[in-house]
């Protein structure tokens, strides 16, 4: 046994390697955490879906500009995608402060093989972990409560991991450029609350001003809910489907490599 | 993998090597140019000041912080290409603790061993001997964060040594520790040491240098400022004793003029007079004979207290 030796490995093993830490961590949480991954959509399906929507569906001319359909149906992909985006920013902002600053996990993993993009890419594997699983969860509820009308809902899943990582990722490289959680705190307040409110989550950003529109159209959240809504609903054409995605896949790439060069300035100095 | 060295292979090529190794912040040159070599097996120190760059060539040898100039060569291989390899091999206790405070004792060394890509069944069985190693076996379940500092102390070198490596590197191990945790920290290096590790560590306590290190260099301001053991240190920068007085005054300064000639050397401090010299019975009683009464009269050996303090001053550092 003595001459088992740690060895550096290849970069997937090393990703990996850093992911089991989230995972460990995440035993502690896990009851807690599916609770409210429970919690959260049926309080939001049941408040907006039914509640607001009762209001809503007797309103004729609003029916027609929904679509045609429920307001549950309208709503409940849309909140899949923004609850998603929600999660997701938070993992990519507080998390990743402690890893730097308050637990500095970052810092105890890299005094071992793992070298910064391992720490990075684990983490935020993690975080599109977390997100599937939350997803996961919405989708059932949502299905409980009879709110999709197509089986092409089941893709509302990645596409909620897409959109909340092109949230995350981003999130997660500006975090590591900062020294206390208060700027974090404004991301918050102005990006990510209004971006859920007016990404077409709630009604849909026809009903924003003119001018405000090409705003809405610019957020991933926007592309996230299109995309979500048009699979529940079953009506996603390819080439709207094909554009959102690599929009959000985009965001993704940027978050990425802007991770890449603020984890390394910050952590590698 | 590739082949431990043989130990005579191993005493020919020093385990780190460091040739103009430099290490600057923009303008600010923490490290500059410093030629060291720790060889297998030994108990290397770099003593001195806060802001000496101990820290930053303690992260440099990590593979943790870039070199900006000159070569730096650990265990053979070049950090900066081979960071990954080198860090598998070595530990590393940091100045500030990085245990995640939520976790239990246990679990702190088995999440830590899945960086290093060991088997679980291996990390298991080391995890318990480490922490009967750290005196910890009774803890293992427990969280860590009400631990006192001692006890997180040495569960983070427990963990630093779940890789079994061929080298430890230590940054301030006992620093805000009580006397007593850091006794039991330095039989617990001692240890290791006897086991064939080779320790690199950074302190400004003296009393641990002379304790722990075969060899140590005294860094300040960037640069070395000497190299030696403790005991050629002392012999090359202090006398064999000092005298230490005392007298009922407020400005010692006067009378150190009244001492001139004593000794080797008088250094004057705010509250007593250092006379360095060969033999302080002798001093002391030339003070008498010099019709002085000083309050507090005593001699000791010369430490490595002295030695520091010659070099890098008595003035605050920050």
């Amino acid at each position: 046994m003595a001459t088992v030796t740690a060895t550096g490995g290849t970069t997937l093993s090393r990703t990996l390697r850093s992911y089991s830490y989230w995972s460990y961590q995440y035993r502690r949480i896990w009851r807690a955490s599916l609770a409210t991954g429970f919690l959260t959509p049926a309080l939001f399906l049941a408040a907006m879906g039914l509640g607001l929507g009762s209001l809503v569906n007797h309103h004729g001319s609003s029916a027609a500009r929904l679509g045609g359909v429920t307001y549950l149906q309208f709503i409940a992909p849309g909140l899949m995608a923004a609850a998603a985006m929600q999660m997701a920013a938070i993992e990519g902002a507080f998390p990743v402060m402690g890893g730097i600053k308050w637990i500095r996990t970052y810092h105890a993993m890299l005094a071992t093989p793992l070298r910064v993009t391992d720490v990075l890419y684990g983490h935020l594997l993690w975080m599109a972990t977390r997100v599937a699983l939350v997803s996961t969860i919405f989708l059932g509820v949502m299905a409980a409560f009879g709110a999709p009308r197509s089986p092409e809902v089941l893709a509302a899943v990645p596409v909620a991991v897409l959109t909340g990582m092109a949230m995350a990722a981003p999130v997660a490289a500006f975090t590591a450029t900062r020294e206390t959680d208060q700027p974090l705190i404004a991301v918050f307040r102005f990006v990510v609350i209004p971006m859920f409110l007016f990404s077409g989550t709630f009604f849909p950003i026809s009903q924003l001003p003119g001018w405000l529109r090409p705003l809405a159209y610019v957020t991933p959240l926007w592309h996230g809910v299109a995309l979500s809504r048009a699979l529940s609903l079953g009506n996603a054409g390819v080439a709207a489907s094909v554009g959102h995605v690599a929009y959000l896949a985009g965001c993704i790439a940027i978050g990425v490599i802007a991770g890449r060069r603020t984890f390394r300035r910050r952590l590698a100095a | 993998m590739p082949a431990l060295p043989t130990p005579s292979a191993a005493s020919e090529q020093p385990l780190i090597q460091a040739r103009g190794l430099t290490k600057s912040f923009g303008d600010f040159v923490a490290v500059d140019g410093i030629d060291f070599d720790v060889a297998a097996g030994e108990a290397f120190g770099f003593l001195g000041p806060n802001g000496a760059g101990k820290t930053s060539t303690m992260r440099m040898i990590a593979c943790m912080s870039p070199v900006t100039s000159g070569t730096l060569r650990v265990l053979g291989l070049d950090p900066a290409t081979d960071g990954s390899r080198i860090r598998s091999r070595i530990g590393l206790v940091p100045q500030d603790d990085t245990l995640d405070l939520e976790l239990t004792v246990l679990d702190n060394l088995l999440v830590y061993g899945r960086y290093f890509d060991l088997p679980r069944k291996v990390i298991r069985e080391r995890a318990r001997q480490l922490l009967e190693f750290a005196q910890l076996s009774d803890r293992a379940a427990d969280k860590v964060d009400p631990l006192s500092g001692g006890l997180k102390r040495r569960l983070t070198i427990a963990r630093s040594l779940i890789s079994e490596p061929e080298l430890l590197l230590l940054d301030e191990p006992t620093t805000g520790l009580d006397p007593q945790a850091r006794h039991l920290l330095w039989d617990r290096l001692y240890r290791l040491k006897q086991q064939g590790v080779t320790l690199v560590l950074t302190t400004h306590y003296m009393d641990e240098a002379e304790q722990l290190c075969d060899r140590l260099v005294i860094m300040d301001k960037g640069v070395i400022a000497a190299e030696g053991s403790p005991r050629q240190l002392i012999d090359r920068y202090s006398t064999r004793e000092v005298l230490e007085l005392r007298f009922a005054v407020d400005d010692h300064t006067p009378l150190a003029e009244k001492l001139a000639g004593l000794g080797e050397r008088i250094e004057t401090l705010p509250d007593r007079l250092l006379v360095y010299t060969h033999d302080g019975d002798a001093a002391e009683r030339e003070v008498e004979g010099r019709g002085l009464t000083p309050l507090v009269s005593f001699v000791r050996r010369s430490t490595l207290e002295d030695v520091f303090l010659h070099l890098t001053g008595r003035t605050l550092v920050d």
